[in-house]
Protein backbone atom coordinates (compact mmCIF):
# COMPACT_ATOMS: atom_id res chain seq x y z
CA UNK A 1 0.00 0.00 0.00
CA UNK A 2 1.10 3.68 -1.07
CA UNK A 3 1.11 5.92 1.72
CA UNK A 4 -1.76 7.86 1.12
CA UNK A 5 -0.74 11.80 1.97
CA UNK A 6 -2.27 13.67 4.77
CA UNK A 7 -6.01 13.08 3.83
CA UNK A 8 -5.70 9.69 3.96
CA UNK A 9 -8.73 9.20 6.66
CA UNK A 10 -10.94 11.25 4.25
CA UNK A 11 -9.32 9.12 1.25
CA UNK A 12 -9.84 5.40 3.78
CA UNK A 13 -13.76 6.68 4.58
CA UNK A 14 -15.28 7.44 1.03
CA UNK A 15 -14.17 4.13 -0.09
CA UNK A 16 -15.10 1.74 2.54
CA UNK A 17 -18.60 3.61 2.68
CA UNK A 18 -18.87 3.03 -0.38
CA UNK A 19 -18.07 -0.54 -0.32
CA UNK A 20 -20.15 -1.17 2.32
CA UNK A 21 -23.25 0.85 1.03
CA UNK A 22 -22.23 -1.56 -2.14
CA UNK A 23 -22.60 -4.66 -0.14
CA UNK A 24 -25.53 -3.64 2.13
CA UNK A 25 -27.11 -3.04 -1.59
CA UNK A 26 -26.37 -6.09 -3.16
CA UNK A 27 -26.94 -8.18 0.09
CA UNK A 28 -30.19 -6.67 0.33
CA UNK A 29 -31.22 -7.39 -3.24
CA UNK A 30 -30.07 -11.16 -3.11
CA UNK A 31 -32.06 -11.41 0.12
CA UNK A 32 -35.12 -10.75 -1.01
CA UNK A 33 -34.83 -12.48 -4.41
CA UNK A 34 -33.86 -15.56 -2.27
CA UNK A 35 -37.05 -15.06 -0.24
CA UNK A 36 -39.24 -14.48 -2.95
CA UNK A 37 -37.73 -17.72 -4.35
CA UNK A 38 -38.30 -19.65 -1.34
CA UNK A 39 -41.85 -18.65 -0.70
CA UNK A 40 -42.95 -19.83 -4.34
CA UNK A 41 -41.13 -22.83 -4.31
CA UNK A 42 -43.73 -23.72 -0.96
CA UNK A 43 -45.94 -22.89 -3.51
CA UNK A 44 -44.91 -25.43 -5.55
CA UNK A 45 -44.10 -23.39 -8.70
CA UNK A 46 -42.50 -25.24 -10.92
CA UNK A 47 -40.90 -23.01 -13.06
CA UNK A 48 -38.40 -21.06 -10.56
CA UNK B 1 -66.11 26.07 -21.80
CA UNK B 2 -69.68 25.92 -20.30
CA UNK B 3 -68.71 22.89 -18.55
CA UNK B 4 -65.21 24.73 -17.94
CA UNK B 5 -66.40 27.49 -16.32
CA UNK B 6 -69.05 24.68 -14.15
CA UNK B 7 -65.98 23.25 -12.45
CA UNK B 8 -64.32 26.26 -11.82
CA UNK B 9 -67.81 27.73 -10.22
CA UNK B 10 -68.59 25.01 -8.01
CA UNK B 11 -65.22 24.18 -6.52
CA UNK B 12 -65.05 28.04 -5.87
CA UNK B 13 -68.58 27.60 -4.27
CA UNK B 14 -67.44 24.79 -2.26
CA UNK B 15 -63.91 25.89 -0.65
CA UNK B 16 -65.58 29.61 0.31
CA UNK B 17 -69.02 27.67 1.91
CA UNK B 18 -67.19 24.99 3.43
CA UNK B 19 -65.98 25.91 6.91
CA UNK B 20 -63.78 28.61 6.44
CA UNK B 21 -61.27 26.32 4.84
CA UNK B 22 -59.45 29.49 3.36
CA UNK B 23 -59.73 31.72 6.04
CA UNK B 24 -57.70 28.61 7.95
CA UNK B 25 -55.14 28.61 5.14
CA UNK B 26 -54.43 32.59 5.46
CA UNK B 27 -54.15 31.96 9.17
CA UNK B 28 -51.47 28.96 8.97
CA UNK B 29 -49.58 31.54 6.21
CA UNK B 30 -50.15 34.32 9.19
CA UNK B 31 -48.96 32.45 11.67
CA UNK B 32 -45.89 30.37 10.33
CA UNK B 33 -44.74 34.44 9.44
CA UNK B 34 -44.52 35.45 12.60
CA UNK B 35 -43.53 32.40 14.27
CA UNK B 36 -40.43 32.94 12.46
CA UNK B 37 -39.01 36.01 14.90
CA UNK B 38 -39.59 34.17 18.04
CA UNK B 39 -37.26 31.48 16.82
CA UNK B 40 -34.66 33.99 15.26
CA UNK B 41 -35.20 36.77 17.77
CA UNK B 42 -36.38 40.48 17.15
CA UNK B 43 -33.38 42.03 15.04
CA UNK B 44 -35.40 43.96 12.37
CA UNK B 45 -32.44 44.01 10.41
CA UNK B 46 -31.62 40.64 9.97
CA UNK B 47 -35.49 39.74 9.87
CA UNK B 48 -35.94 42.24 7.32
CA UNK B 49 -33.02 40.67 5.03
CA UNK B 50 -35.03 37.33 5.58
CA UNK B 51 -38.58 38.21 5.24
CA UNK B 52 -38.79 37.60 0.91
CA UNK B 53 -37.28 33.98 2.35
CA UNK B 54 -39.91 33.62 4.49
CA UNK B 55 -42.98 35.04 2.77
CA UNK B 56 -42.30 32.02 0.51
CA UNK B 57 -41.33 29.45 2.64
CA UNK B 58 -44.62 30.28 4.33
CA UNK B 59 -46.63 30.47 1.05
CA UNK B 60 -44.94 27.27 -0.12
CA UNK B 61 -46.09 25.15 2.77
CA UNK B 62 -49.88 26.43 3.33
CA UNK B 63 -50.26 25.58 -0.56
CA UNK B 64 -49.19 22.22 -0.17
CA UNK B 65 -51.45 21.84 3.07
CA UNK B 66 -54.20 22.25 0.74
CA UNK B 67 -53.49 19.73 -1.55
CA UNK B 68 -55.32 17.25 -0.19
CA UNK B 69 -59.00 18.76 -0.89
CA UNK B 70 -57.85 18.75 -4.60
CA UNK B 71 -59.22 15.95 -6.24
CA UNK B 72 -59.52 13.98 -2.75
CA UNK B 73 -63.03 14.73 -1.74
CA UNK B 74 -64.48 14.82 -5.54
CA UNK B 75 -63.20 11.25 -5.42
CA UNK B 76 -64.98 10.22 -2.15
CA UNK B 77 -67.93 11.54 -3.58
CA UNK B 78 -67.75 9.94 -6.62
CA UNK B 79 -67.29 13.26 -8.99
CA UNK B 80 -64.25 12.62 -10.05
CA UNK B 81 -66.02 9.31 -11.69
CA UNK B 82 -68.73 11.29 -13.11
CA UNK B 83 -65.72 13.99 -14.49
CA UNK B 84 -64.57 11.02 -15.96
CA UNK B 85 -67.16 10.08 -17.88
CA UNK B 86 -68.28 13.41 -18.92
CA UNK B 87 -67.62 14.20 -22.59
CA UNK B 88 -65.22 17.04 -21.40
CA UNK B 89 -61.18 16.35 -20.82
CA UNK B 90 -60.16 15.32 -17.75
CA UNK B 91 -57.21 18.29 -18.72
CA UNK B 92 -59.83 20.74 -19.09
CA UNK B 93 -61.12 19.62 -15.46
CA UNK B 94 -57.49 20.08 -13.91
CA UNK B 95 -56.78 23.35 -15.49
CA UNK B 96 -60.47 24.66 -13.55
CA UNK B 97 -59.49 23.20 -10.80
CA UNK B 98 -55.84 24.24 -10.59
CA UNK B 99 -57.29 28.21 -11.30
CA UNK B 100 -59.91 27.39 -8.60
CA UNK B 101 -56.75 26.07 -6.23
CA UNK B 102 -55.27 29.42 -7.05
CA UNK B 103 -57.88 31.44 -6.43
CA UNK B 104 -58.69 30.20 -3.27
CA UNK B 105 -55.43 29.07 -1.78
CA UNK B 106 -52.90 31.58 -3.33
CA UNK B 107 -54.82 34.65 -4.20
CA UNK B 108 -56.22 35.40 -0.37
CA UNK B 109 -52.20 34.37 0.76
CA UNK B 110 -50.97 37.24 -1.78
CA UNK B 111 -53.62 39.81 -0.23
CA UNK B 112 -52.75 38.77 3.63
CA UNK B 113 -49.00 39.51 2.68
CA UNK B 114 -48.74 43.09 3.73
CA UNK B 115 -49.55 42.08 7.41
CA UNK B 116 -46.45 39.27 7.19
CA UNK B 117 -44.34 42.23 5.79
CA UNK B 118 -45.16 45.01 8.22
CA UNK B 119 -44.44 42.92 11.16
CA UNK B 120 -41.20 41.39 9.48
CA UNK B 121 -40.00 44.77 9.04
CA UNK B 122 -40.19 45.02 4.59
CA UNK B 123 -39.61 48.56 3.41
CA UNK B 124 -42.12 49.34 0.51
CA UNK B 125 -39.72 48.38 -2.57
CA UNK B 126 -39.63 44.88 -1.43
CA UNK B 127 -42.51 44.50 -0.58
CA UNK B 128 -44.00 45.58 -4.08
CA UNK B 129 -41.65 43.00 -5.56
CA UNK B 130 -42.86 40.58 -2.98
CA UNK B 131 -46.12 40.87 -4.04
CA UNK B 132 -45.22 40.75 -7.75
CA UNK B 133 -43.42 37.55 -7.46
CA UNK B 134 -45.60 35.85 -5.57
CA UNK B 135 -48.28 36.86 -8.42
CA UNK B 136 -46.26 35.09 -11.06
CA UNK B 137 -44.76 32.52 -9.19
CA UNK B 138 -47.56 31.07 -7.30
CA UNK B 139 -49.57 29.74 -10.40
CA UNK B 140 -46.69 27.41 -11.20
CA UNK B 141 -46.63 26.00 -7.50
CA UNK B 142 -51.12 25.50 -7.96
CA UNK B 143 -50.27 23.95 -10.99
CA UNK B 144 -46.97 21.23 -9.51
CA UNK B 145 -49.48 20.85 -6.24
CA UNK B 146 -52.70 19.98 -8.56
CA UNK B 147 -49.97 17.21 -10.36
CA UNK B 148 -48.82 16.28 -7.20
CA UNK B 149 -52.49 15.48 -5.20
CA UNK B 150 -53.07 13.91 -9.02
CA UNK B 151 -50.90 10.98 -8.69
CA UNK B 152 -52.24 10.54 -4.89
CA UNK B 153 -55.54 10.62 -5.40
CA UNK B 154 -55.78 6.94 -5.83
CA UNK B 155 -53.89 5.82 -2.67
CA UNK B 156 -56.06 6.04 0.29
CA UNK B 157 -53.58 7.02 2.66
CA UNK B 158 -51.68 9.86 0.32
CA UNK B 159 -52.33 12.67 2.14
CA UNK B 160 -48.27 13.28 3.20
CA UNK B 161 -46.79 11.49 -0.08
CA UNK B 162 -48.06 14.88 -2.18
CA UNK B 163 -46.10 17.18 -0.65
CA UNK B 164 -43.48 14.88 -0.33
CA UNK B 165 -43.09 14.26 -4.30
CA UNK B 166 -43.74 17.91 -5.01
CA UNK B 167 -41.74 19.86 -3.28
CA UNK B 168 -37.89 18.85 -4.40
CA UNK B 169 -40.00 19.82 -8.18
CA UNK B 170 -40.88 23.07 -6.75
CA UNK B 171 -37.52 24.06 -5.95
CA UNK B 172 -36.88 26.05 -8.95
CA UNK B 173 -39.97 28.10 -8.41
CA UNK B 174 -38.46 28.68 -4.73
CA UNK B 175 -35.37 30.10 -5.86
CA UNK B 176 -36.26 32.41 -8.80
CA UNK B 177 -39.25 33.97 -6.53
CA UNK B 178 -36.95 35.06 -4.09
CA UNK B 179 -34.34 35.43 -6.55
CA UNK B 180 -36.95 37.94 -8.04
CA UNK B 181 -37.19 39.48 -4.48
CA UNK B 182 -33.33 40.04 -3.29
CA UNK B 183 -31.60 41.17 -5.71
CA UNK B 184 -27.79 39.58 -4.41
CA UNK B 185 -26.77 39.85 -8.01
CA UNK B 186 -27.86 43.39 -8.39
CA UNK B 187 -31.50 44.50 -10.12
CA UNK B 188 -30.36 42.56 -13.80
CA UNK B 189 -30.08 39.60 -11.46
CA UNK B 190 -33.60 40.49 -9.99
CA UNK B 191 -35.70 40.70 -12.95
CA UNK B 192 -34.24 37.66 -14.95
CA UNK B 193 -35.33 35.83 -12.08
CA UNK B 194 -38.74 37.68 -12.83
CA UNK B 195 -38.35 36.42 -16.29
CA UNK B 196 -37.87 32.92 -15.36
CA UNK B 197 -40.16 32.78 -12.96
CA UNK B 198 -42.85 33.54 -15.42
CA UNK B 199 -41.96 31.22 -18.07
CA UNK B 200 -42.31 28.05 -14.77
CA UNK B 201 -45.75 29.70 -14.43
CA UNK B 202 -46.89 29.43 -17.82
CA UNK B 203 -44.87 26.24 -18.69
CA UNK B 204 -46.26 24.63 -15.68
CA UNK B 205 -49.51 26.03 -16.15
CA UNK B 206 -49.68 24.92 -19.49
CA UNK B 207 -48.21 21.44 -19.20
CA UNK B 208 -49.54 20.02 -15.95
CA UNK B 209 -53.21 19.69 -16.62
CA UNK B 210 -51.53 17.18 -19.01
CA UNK B 211 -49.32 15.10 -16.95
CA UNK B 212 -52.31 15.46 -13.89
CA UNK B 213 -55.30 14.26 -16.49
CA UNK B 214 -53.04 11.39 -17.22
CA UNK B 215 -52.09 10.42 -13.45
CA UNK B 216 -55.89 10.11 -12.78
CA UNK B 217 -56.98 8.49 -15.95
CA UNK B 218 -54.26 5.99 -15.28
CA UNK B 219 -54.69 5.46 -11.40
CA UNK B 220 -58.39 4.94 -11.82
CA UNK B 221 -58.56 2.51 -14.07
CA UNK C 1 -40.48 -27.18 -50.68
CA UNK C 2 -42.44 -26.41 -47.47
CA UNK C 3 -42.84 -22.69 -45.97
CA UNK C 4 -42.43 -22.43 -42.50
CA UNK C 5 -45.21 -19.45 -41.87
CA UNK C 6 -45.57 -19.93 -37.95
CA UNK C 7 -45.73 -17.12 -36.89
CA UNK C 8 -41.89 -16.42 -35.41
CA UNK C 9 -41.21 -14.06 -31.94
CA UNK C 10 -39.46 -11.12 -32.47
CA UNK C 11 -36.57 -10.21 -30.12
CA UNK C 12 -38.59 -7.62 -28.98
CA UNK C 13 -41.55 -9.94 -27.92
CA UNK C 14 -39.61 -12.62 -26.57
CA UNK C 15 -38.22 -10.19 -24.46
CA UNK C 16 -42.06 -8.44 -23.69
CA UNK C 17 -42.51 -12.22 -22.09
CA UNK C 18 -41.47 -12.18 -18.46
CA UNK C 19 -41.43 -16.14 -18.61
CA UNK C 20 -38.82 -16.02 -21.56
CA UNK C 21 -37.24 -13.03 -19.94
CA UNK C 22 -36.29 -14.96 -17.02
CA UNK C 23 -35.20 -17.64 -18.76
CA UNK C 24 -33.03 -15.62 -21.61
CA UNK C 25 -30.96 -13.47 -18.56
CA UNK C 26 -30.70 -15.98 -15.82
CA UNK C 27 -27.46 -17.38 -17.04
CA UNK C 28 -26.29 -14.20 -17.66
CA UNK C 29 -26.30 -12.98 -13.79
CA UNK C 30 -22.96 -15.24 -12.86
CA UNK C 31 -20.75 -14.15 -15.75
CA UNK C 32 -21.72 -10.45 -15.29
CA UNK C 33 -20.73 -11.29 -11.27
CA UNK C 34 -17.65 -12.36 -12.00
CA UNK C 35 -16.53 -9.70 -14.71
CA UNK C 36 -17.76 -6.80 -12.28
CA UNK C 37 -15.79 -8.42 -9.05
CA UNK C 38 -12.62 -8.65 -11.40
CA UNK C 39 -13.45 -5.21 -12.22
CA UNK C 40 -13.35 -3.92 -9.00
CA UNK C 41 -9.97 -5.50 -7.72
CA UNK C 42 -8.51 -4.53 -11.04
CA UNK C 43 -9.94 -1.03 -10.23
CA UNK C 44 -8.49 -0.85 -6.54
CA UNK C 45 -5.12 -2.13 -7.27
CA UNK C 46 -4.91 0.49 -9.79
CA UNK C 47 -6.55 3.37 -7.71
CA UNK C 48 -4.27 2.56 -4.79
CA UNK C 49 -0.71 1.22 -6.10
CA UNK C 50 -0.80 2.22 -9.76
CA UNK C 51 -1.63 5.47 -10.00
CA UNK C 52 0.14 8.64 -9.30
CA UNK C 53 -1.22 11.74 -7.44
CA UNK C 54 -2.70 14.42 -9.07
CA UNK C 55 -0.37 17.50 -9.07
CA UNK C 56 -3.27 19.75 -7.43
CA UNK C 57 -5.26 17.72 -5.42
CA UNK C 58 -2.74 15.19 -4.04
CA UNK C 59 -3.64 11.82 -3.30
CA UNK C 60 -7.51 13.07 -2.40
CA UNK C 61 -7.46 12.21 -6.56
CA UNK C 62 -8.33 9.19 -5.62
CA UNK C 63 -11.64 9.42 -4.22
CA UNK C 64 -12.45 10.56 -7.56
CA UNK C 65 -12.62 7.46 -9.20
CA UNK C 66 -15.33 6.32 -6.65
CA UNK C 67 -17.00 9.70 -6.82
CA UNK C 68 -17.44 10.03 -10.54
CA UNK C 69 -18.99 6.48 -11.43
CA UNK C 70 -21.44 6.73 -8.62
CA UNK C 71 -22.14 10.15 -9.73
CA UNK C 72 -22.30 9.01 -13.41
CA UNK C 73 -25.02 6.84 -12.28
CA UNK C 74 -27.08 8.70 -10.45
CA UNK C 75 -27.79 10.56 -13.55
CA UNK C 76 -27.83 7.05 -15.85
CA UNK C 77 -30.65 5.55 -13.57
CA UNK C 78 -32.77 8.09 -13.75
CA UNK C 79 -32.42 8.10 -18.11
CA UNK C 80 -32.70 4.19 -17.52
CA UNK C 81 -36.16 5.04 -15.45
CA UNK C 82 -37.34 7.69 -17.72
CA UNK C 83 -36.96 5.52 -20.41
CA UNK C 84 -38.83 2.74 -18.74
CA UNK C 85 -41.32 5.41 -18.26
CA UNK C 86 -41.78 5.43 -22.06
CA UNK C 87 -41.88 2.15 -22.67
CA UNK C 88 -44.78 1.28 -19.83
CA UNK C 89 -46.82 4.59 -20.76
CA UNK C 90 -46.48 4.30 -24.78
CA UNK C 91 -45.80 0.66 -25.57
CA UNK C 92 -47.25 -0.89 -22.16
CA UNK C 93 -44.30 -2.92 -22.58
CA UNK C 94 -44.80 -5.36 -19.58
CA UNK C 95 -40.95 -5.64 -18.41
CA UNK C 96 -40.76 -1.67 -18.29
CA UNK C 97 -43.02 -1.37 -15.45
CA UNK C 98 -40.59 -4.11 -13.67
CA UNK C 99 -37.53 -2.28 -14.83
CA UNK C 100 -38.86 0.82 -13.42
CA UNK C 101 -39.36 -0.52 -10.17
CA UNK C 102 -36.19 -2.43 -9.76
CA UNK C 103 -34.12 0.74 -10.99
CA UNK C 104 -35.70 3.36 -8.10
CA UNK C 105 -33.61 2.15 -5.00
CA UNK C 106 -30.60 1.13 -7.17
CA UNK C 107 -30.77 4.80 -8.15
CA UNK C 108 -31.28 6.34 -4.64
CA UNK C 109 -28.34 4.30 -3.63
CA UNK C 110 -25.93 5.25 -5.63
CA UNK C 111 -27.25 8.79 -5.57
CA UNK C 112 -26.53 8.44 -1.98
CA UNK C 113 -23.04 7.71 -2.21
CA UNK C 114 -22.34 10.08 -4.96
CA UNK C 115 -23.22 12.43 -2.10
CA UNK C 116 -21.65 10.76 0.72
CA UNK C 117 -18.28 10.75 -1.38
CA UNK C 118 -18.39 14.26 -2.59
CA UNK C 119 -18.46 15.54 0.99
CA UNK C 120 -15.87 13.27 1.73
CA UNK C 121 -13.95 14.99 -1.18
CA UNK C 122 -15.07 18.29 -0.07
CA UNK C 123 -13.83 18.24 3.46
CA UNK C 124 -9.68 18.15 2.45
CA UNK C 125 -10.48 20.13 -0.46
CA UNK C 126 -13.21 22.96 0.71
CA UNK C 127 -12.47 22.51 3.92
CA UNK C 128 -16.28 21.16 4.69
CA UNK C 129 -18.25 18.37 4.60
CA UNK C 130 -21.10 20.35 3.01
CA UNK C 131 -21.12 23.49 -0.17
CA UNK C 132 -24.20 24.75 -1.63
CA UNK C 133 -22.09 24.37 -4.53
CA UNK C 134 -24.65 23.59 -7.76
CA UNK C 135 -23.80 20.36 -8.41
CA UNK C 136 -24.19 18.72 -5.05
CA UNK C 137 -27.37 20.47 -4.07
CA UNK C 138 -28.56 19.16 -7.91
CA UNK C 139 -27.90 15.97 -6.72
CA UNK C 140 -29.27 16.10 -3.05
CA UNK C 141 -32.81 16.78 -5.28
CA UNK C 142 -32.43 13.63 -7.39
CA UNK C 143 -32.03 11.72 -4.35
CA UNK C 144 -35.47 13.50 -2.66
CA UNK C 145 -36.84 12.79 -6.30
CA UNK C 146 -35.71 9.03 -5.72
CA UNK C 147 -36.74 8.60 -2.31
CA UNK C 148 -40.30 10.16 -2.95
CA UNK C 149 -40.28 7.46 -6.35
CA UNK C 150 -39.77 4.66 -4.16
CA UNK C 151 -42.11 6.15 -1.48
CA UNK C 152 -44.75 6.28 -4.12
CA UNK C 153 -43.89 2.54 -5.52
CA UNK C 154 -44.28 1.63 -1.85
CA UNK C 155 -47.83 3.02 -1.13
CA UNK C 156 -50.06 1.64 -4.21
CA UNK C 157 -51.54 -2.03 -2.89
CA UNK C 158 -51.85 -2.55 -7.14
CA UNK C 159 -48.43 -2.86 -8.77
CA UNK C 160 -49.81 -2.24 -12.11
CA UNK C 161 -51.78 0.60 -11.44
CA UNK C 162 -48.37 2.00 -9.50
CA UNK C 163 -46.29 1.22 -12.76
CA UNK C 164 -48.28 3.94 -14.66
CA UNK C 165 -48.49 6.56 -11.89
CA UNK C 166 -45.05 6.09 -11.11
CA UNK C 167 -44.06 6.53 -14.77
CA UNK C 168 -46.31 9.88 -15.23
CA UNK C 169 -44.61 11.26 -11.94
CA UNK C 170 -40.62 9.70 -13.88
CA UNK C 171 -41.18 11.61 -16.72
CA UNK C 172 -42.36 14.62 -15.15
CA UNK C 173 -39.50 14.44 -13.10
CA UNK C 174 -37.13 13.94 -15.87
CA UNK C 175 -38.74 17.20 -17.55
CA UNK C 176 -38.12 18.81 -14.48
CA UNK C 177 -34.37 17.72 -13.33
CA UNK C 178 -32.95 19.66 -16.28
CA UNK C 179 -34.62 22.62 -15.09
CA UNK C 180 -33.92 22.07 -11.45
CA UNK C 181 -30.08 22.04 -12.31
CA UNK C 182 -30.19 25.08 -14.37
CA UNK C 183 -32.25 27.00 -11.48
CA UNK C 184 -29.44 25.86 -8.92
CA UNK C 185 -26.78 26.65 -10.80
CA UNK C 186 -28.24 30.02 -11.10
CA UNK C 187 -28.82 30.88 -7.47
CA UNK C 188 -25.36 29.21 -6.04
CA UNK C 189 -22.85 31.15 -8.58
CA UNK C 190 -25.23 33.81 -7.43
CA UNK C 191 -24.44 33.46 -3.73
CA UNK C 192 -20.87 32.65 -3.86
CA UNK C 193 -17.48 33.69 -5.28
CA UNK C 194 -16.17 32.08 -8.13
CA UNK C 195 -13.47 31.05 -6.44
CA UNK C 196 -15.03 27.60 -5.49
CA UNK C 197 -12.88 24.49 -6.99
CA UNK C 198 -14.52 23.13 -9.88
CA UNK C 199 -14.14 19.45 -10.14
CA UNK C 200 -14.16 18.99 -14.06
CA UNK C 201 -11.79 22.48 -13.82
CA UNK C 202 -8.56 20.24 -14.37
CA UNK C 203 -8.10 17.87 -17.56
CA UNK C 204 -6.84 15.00 -16.26
CA UNK C 205 -3.63 12.93 -17.39
CA UNK C 206 -4.07 9.30 -18.89
CA UNK C 207 -2.34 7.76 -15.92
CA UNK C 208 -5.30 9.15 -13.66
CA UNK C 209 -7.26 8.03 -16.18
CA UNK C 210 -6.86 4.69 -16.14
CA UNK C 211 -8.39 3.83 -12.50
CA UNK C 212 -11.36 6.27 -13.61
CA UNK C 213 -12.26 4.30 -16.58
CA UNK C 214 -12.26 0.97 -14.77
CA UNK C 215 -14.10 1.72 -12.29
CA UNK C 216 -16.62 3.38 -13.92
CA UNK C 217 -17.09 0.02 -16.18
CA UNK C 218 -17.15 -1.95 -13.00
CA UNK C 219 -20.06 0.07 -11.15
CA UNK C 220 -22.13 0.54 -14.99
CA UNK C 221 -21.69 -3.32 -14.73
CA UNK C 222 -22.53 -3.82 -11.28
CA UNK C 223 -25.71 -1.37 -11.85
CA UNK C 224 -26.77 -3.78 -14.55
CA UNK C 225 -26.12 -7.30 -12.85
CA UNK C 226 -28.48 -5.53 -9.59
CA UNK C 227 -30.93 -4.10 -12.26
CA UNK C 228 -31.14 -7.73 -13.87
CA UNK C 229 -31.16 -9.38 -10.80
CA UNK C 230 -34.00 -7.64 -8.71
CA UNK C 231 -35.94 -7.51 -12.51
CA UNK C 232 -36.19 -11.57 -11.94
CA UNK C 233 -37.31 -10.98 -8.01
CA UNK C 234 -39.83 -8.63 -9.17
CA UNK C 235 -41.45 -10.90 -11.65
CA UNK C 236 -41.08 -13.37 -9.40
CA UNK C 237 -42.72 -11.55 -6.90
CA UNK C 238 -45.65 -11.04 -9.21
CA UNK C 239 -46.27 -14.47 -9.94
CA UNK C 240 -45.84 -15.46 -5.99
CA UNK C 241 -48.90 -12.47 -5.38
CA UNK C 242 -50.95 -14.16 -8.57
CA UNK C 243 -50.46 -17.73 -6.46
CA UNK C 244 -51.12 -16.58 -2.95
CA UNK C 245 -54.26 -15.01 -4.60
CA UNK C 246 -54.89 -18.49 -6.26
CA UNK C 247 -54.30 -20.21 -3.15
CA UNK C 248 -56.75 -18.40 -1.10
CA UNK C 249 -59.10 -18.77 -3.49
CA UNK C 250 -59.08 -22.11 -2.66
CA UNK C 251 -58.52 -23.07 -5.96
CA UNK C 252 -56.00 -26.33 -6.79
CA UNK C 253 -52.20 -24.88 -8.09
Amino acid sequence: MIALGEHAEFIFAAYAGVFVGLGLLIGWIVYDSRRVRARLETLGDKRG
Amino acid sequence: MSGFLGVLRRDLRLSFSGGGEVLTLVLFFIIVGAIVPFAIGPDRALLASIAPGIIWIAAFLAMLLGLDRLFRPDRDDGTLALYRMADMSMAGVVAAKVIAHWLTAALPLILASPFLAMILAMDGPTFWRTVLSLLLGTPALAAFGAFGAAITVAIRRGGLLAPILIAPLCVPVLIFGVGAIAPLGGPDQASSAMLFLAALSLMSLALSPFAAALAIDWGEE
Amino acid sequence: MSIDDTPKMSWWNRLAHPGQFLAWTRPLIWPLAGVTTALYLLGLWFAFFNSPADYQMGDTVRIMYVHVPTAWLSQFVYAAMAVSALGTLVWRHPLADVSMKAAAPLGAAFTAMALFTGSMWGRPTWGTFWEWDGRMTSTLILLFIYLGIVALWRAFDDQLRAARVVAVFTLVGAVNVPIIKFSVDWWSTLHQPASVFRADGPTMPGSLLTPLFVMFFAFTLLFVTLQLLAMHTEIRRRRLVTLERRAARGDTL
